[in-house]
């Protein structure tokens, strides 16, 4: 079991099959599918809540929400813990400031490369929420499910990630 | 099920069991390669398949998982109609954030706990913005962009009009003969 998690990379279909188990699980034992773009809306609410309290209240996305601390919320600090753990455990844990393949491309800046996050970031918890769910609700759990509208999303989010990078890194990077 | 309803309705094992999924989802996807920036870009530029095959493998293994324990009452179908105007278009904003930041929502997680700080100063505080600025639009979008143009069907045996364990058996088999194929030429 403890040399499993200190090897550095598993097969991508038993990481991927053990994650079509948690998918169940999740179904199961929350009565929810797996995502994890609704926890960064309770996030957001949560932050509403502290600093506007009056707008969080009559907001009617954060009434339909229900920005606390739950199920979906708490996926996200169990995803980076694990991921954590994972990573020291196989020594692959690295303090990454600009990802080197952005970094060879467009150069070690900082600035650029967070701002450039940033904006994607932006795009992808505007879009998720557009959309009803991100790589994980839609994409795996809304799939499994059969959902028309989730196989046509995760086909979207594709579609549009490749003509994306297609764009920022054949056309502009010329790698 | 008594003993599962129990479960969803206490607060506090619903918190520990959620810390508990995404502690062992957060190990699954570092182990997986997939919080590794170079490793999603490359996806999306085609050379690199293993956001592919790992997805794949989930989804095999999750649509016949699922649909077991719904025909056995275990659990329950969460599915929405949903239309162009919120999933085509939602899901093409998206993948252009997913390009740009090279991670999503799930893996950018994965990615700050394996040291990424380009994924948590711009893209866990981009992800959290972007989504207040839904909530904000969300009052004029409701009624307008968000319905226009609603799919025919909530699953994709009720648009085909295929029996549910039939669909299932197509999708199987399109799955994993995908993965065949995408080894057989050498990804």
């Amino acid at each position: 079991m403890f040399d499993y998690l200190t090897q550095p990379v598993w097969s991508p279909y038993i990481a991927g099959a053990g994650i079509g188990v948690l998918v169940c699980l999740s179904f199961l034992l929350a009565d929810r599918p797996l995502g994890c773009s609704s926890a960064f809306v309770k996030a957001r609410g949560l932050l509403e809540r502290t600093f506007n309290a009056e707008g969080e209240k009559k907001n009617e996305y954060y009434q339909q929400m229900h920005p606390n601390i739950d199920w979906s919320f708490m996926i996200i600090p169990g995803v980076i813990i694990g991921a954590f753990v994972s990573a020291v455990l196989s020594g692959q844990f690295h303090l990454v400031w600009v990802p080197p393949m952005w970094g060879n491309t467009f150069g070690y800046n900082t600035a650029i490369r967070w701002f450039w996050a940033l904006l994607g970031g932006i795009l992808l918890g505007l879009g998720a929420r557009w959309a009803g769910g991100c790589t994980s609700g839609h994409g795996l759990s809304g799939s499994s499910q059969l959902s028309f509208a989730s196989i046509v999303t995760a086909i979207c989010f594709f579609a549009g990630g490749i003509v994306t990078a297609m764009v920022i890194f054949r056309v502009i990077g010329g790698l | 099920m008594p003993l599962l309803t129990t479960i969803h309705e206490n607060r506090r094992a619903q918190i520990v069991l959620g810390l508990l999924v995404g502690i062992v989802f957060g190990i699954f996807l570092q182990k997986g390669g997939v919080t590794n920036y170079s490793v999603i870009v490359n996806q999306l530029l085609l050379t690199d398949f293993t956001v592919m095959k790992l997805m794949l493998s989930a989804v095999i293994v999750a649509m016949i998982g699922f649909h077991v324990l719904k025909h056995y009452g275990y659990v329950h179908l969460h599915a929405a109609k949903g239309s162009i105007g919120a999933n085509v278009i939602g899901g093409l904003i998206f993948g252009i954030g997913f390009a740009l930041l090279g991670f999503c929502p799930g893996t950018v997680a994965g990615a700050v706990g394996s040291g990424a700080m380009d994924a948590l100063f711009g893209g866990m505080a981009g992800i959290v913005i972007g989504t207040g600025i839904f909530a904000e639009i969300y009052p004029r979008l409701k009624t307008g962009l968000l319905k226009q143009g609603p799919f025919p069907a909530v699953t994709v045996q009720e648009f085909l009009h295929l029996p549910l364990w039939i669909m299932i058996a197509i999708m199987e088999v399109a799955m994993i003969g995908f993965l065949v194929v995408l080894y057989y030429l050498g990804f």
